[in-house]
């Protein structure tokens, strides 16, 4: 039975370090490429689960409401480029954060505006529903194990087309020098309209696959945005590789720690306080392992620029 | 305007609206006025690590929660007649707030040694992140950790009291707020013109240059986050007597982000600005507030455009820009 539990609970730890990386990896790539922290990555990955809740019911289409999450989430990334972040690619971090913390303000409570403050649900297919079984042993619920194959699927796609495409070529060249990559003649605020865009899709589409599992609302982006920074850090700001890692190990961390933590501590001491000071530990397990990493590496585990 | 007479105006403002209030009898204003006196102690407070030493620190939650915890701890120990620690560090609750803030500013301060030592050795976004990542640590384990309220928070069933003074009398305690606003705001000119000022400012422009005339970076940096971390606790202890409850939101990274607010609305670096803005940040919730239930959007509105805009914020742009250092 235990052997099973693990497995279940590996599997989860995976689905969520999967998800964190979609969000990641646009969050890294922005920071890699233009210098920017953006705040406002959650909201993107929220306006997802929006776009994707109001086509499905709209149309009763799921694959309708995840094409419109990616579109949606591309095209408010776009918009909020040209408009706000162009003016913020020189400046401190300190305006770079507040900047996109404002907008943060505005994408809630102008989400709440149109939306409302009720939770919408998000159903998935028929063909989702149910569990699958693995192995011969365990059952495992099929939403989840899509999610787990479609992340990973969108990773291996992240990876060709930054290191195998002309458009990947730019991109990585965008971040090692911009300066010279816009001297050779490569349209550079066209490409950071594009990576931008890219991550906000990115975001927008895990957005709208874990809405269908917990409920869309406003503020949702907020929790898994901090995360995802917490994974960035990890990883390397500017690294994707990096943020591969960091999103694994932070989804198995967190996981593992809230499902075993208690158990573990129960061991060596009484009962009752070990079930408390375990669940208060595990929920702070990943900014435990944080810390540790920036002591011993505070450029993170994949530094981006040498 | 010149930025002395802006300033003298803020504080004429400050202390003699709730006067006016007072006399009409409308004490809703009373406490308004007691929310922006300390919530611009806790932007003074961080305007030392902002504005002075250009450390982003996103974390400051973490310091004005911490006050607010340890003042709602003692009170609650002291009107449960439990002792807080037993054996030889014996020490009972307290409800008197010459003993509460020395204490909370005390657990503060070390907890900022703990935080900027260890945040101090990154740089940039990291210090950002990693600041963060305190905070959040902390608001977790006040929200999982069930003594003390956890995610209910923990009420303060009587204000806490002050020698010959009635707390419960809404314009003795803002004097109280106020006294102690003012009593910084005159510390922290004094500290921002000494010997130690002066190094940190020059830390902010140019940190290399500043180690090669032989003076400690990590020394002066830590001092002034633990300076700027003792003065948000304090406001985070007045805070919880204001509201007479405390909970895990005050470790919010979004408490962080309104601290960081004040600061940049009034004006980065400049002693008042945390003053302007909170006056500024107070008014919104209060006027828009009261027009339309969203209005944080029209705060984030205006925000932005402060940021990209009007980066002097309030005093700035009524006094010019010139920065005054």
């Amino acid at each position: 039975m235990d052997a099973i539990l693990l497995l279940e609970q590996l599997l989860n730890g995976l689905q969520l370090g999967i998800m964190l990386f979609l969000i990641a990896a646009g969050l890294t790539l922005i920071f890699g490429v233009m210098g920017l922290i953006n705040l406002a990555h959650g909201s993107l990955y929220m306006i997802g689960a929006f776009a994707c809740a109001a086509v499905a019911t709209w149309s009763g289409s799921f694959w309708l409401g995840l094409m419109a999450s990616l579109t949606f989430a591309a095209a408010a990334g776009a918009l909020i480029e040209v408009v706000i972040m162009r003016r913020l690619y020189h400046r401190e971090h300190l305006d770079q954060v507040l900047a996109t913390f404002a907008l943060i303000l505005i994408c809630s409570e102008g989400t709440r505006w149109l939306f409302g403050s009720f939770p919408l649900y998000l159903d998935v297919p028929d063909i989702f529903y149910g569990a699958v079984n693995l192995f011969g042993v365990l059952q495992y619920s099929r939403y989840r194990l899509f999610i787990i194959v479609i992340g990973l699927f969108t990773a291996l796609c992240i990876y060709l087309l930054i290191n195998k495409t002309r458009i990947g070529m730019r991109i990585r060249a965008g971040a090692a020098d911009r300066q010279m990559t816009a001297a050779l003649g490569i349209n550079i605020s066209l490409l950071y309209t594009l990576v931008f865009a890219l991550g906000a899709a990115l975001a927008g589409f895990s957005g709208a696959l874990v809405g269908s599992i917990q409920s869309v609302e406003v503020g949702m982006g907020e929790p898994v945005l901090i995360l995802a920074f917490v994974v960035v850090v990890i990883g390397g700001i500017g690294s994707i590789r990096g943020a591969l890692v960091g999103a694994l190990l932070v989804g198995m961390v967190d996981t593992l720690g809230r499902g075993y933590l208690p158990q573990i501590l129960q061991l060596l001491l009484d009962p009752v306080f070990a079930n408390t000071l375990g669940a208060a530990l595990s929920s702070i397990a990943i900014y435990l392992l944080m810390i540790v990493i920036l002591v011993f590496k505070p450029k993170g585990l994949f530094p981006a620029h040498g | 305007m010149s930025e002395k007479m802006l300033n003298r105006a803020l504080l004429s403002l400050l202390i003699i609206a709730p006067w006016l209030a007072h006399w009409i009898d409308e004490p809703y204003y009373v406490s308004l006025a007691t929310r922006i006196a300390i919530l611009a102690l806790a932007g003074v407070g961080l305007n030392i690590a902002l504005g002075l030493g250009g450390m982003v620190s996103f974390g400051h939650a973490a310091f004005f929660g911490i006050g607010g915890y340890v003042t709602g701890i003692l009170a609650s120990h002291a009107l449960n007649y439990e002792p807080l620690f037993s054996g030889i560090f014996a020490m009972s609750g307290s409800t008197q707030m010459l003993f509460i803030w020395p204490i909370a500013m005390l657990v503060g301060a070390i907890a900022a040694i703990f935080i900027g030592l260890l945040s101090l050795r990154t740089s940039g976004v990291y210090f950002i992140m990693i600041t963060l990542a305190f905070a959040q640590m902390i608001y977790y384990f006040s929200i999982s950790w069930p003594n003390y309220g956890g995610e209910d928070g923990l009420p303060i069933y009587l204000r806490n009291s002050f020698p010959g003074v009635n707390t419960l009398q809404p314009i003795q305690f803002f004097m109280i707020c106020c006294t102690i606003l003012l009593t910084t705001l005159w510390g922290v000119s004094r500290l921002q013109d000494s010997r130690f000022g002066n190094a940190l400012k020059a830390l902010r422009q140019n940190e290399t240059r500043v180690a090669a005339v032989g003076i400690s970076p990590l020394g002066i940096k830590l001092a002034a986050f633990v300076i700027s971390a003792m003065i948000t606790a304090l406001a985070g202890s007045l805070f919880a007597d204001l509201n007479r409850f405390v909970s895990p939101t005050m470790f919010s990274w979004h408490t962080s982000g309104q601290i960081m607010i004040f600061v940049i609305l009034g004006g980065i670096g400049r002693l008042y600005g945390p003053v302007a803005g909170a006056i500024m940040f107070i008014l919104c919730e209060a006027l828009l507030g009261s027009w339309t239930e969203y209005w944080q959007f029209f705060l984030g509105l205006l925000l932005l455009w402060v940021v990209l805009f009007a980066r002097g914020g309030l005093i700035g742009l009524l006094c010019g820009d010139k920065a005054h250092d």
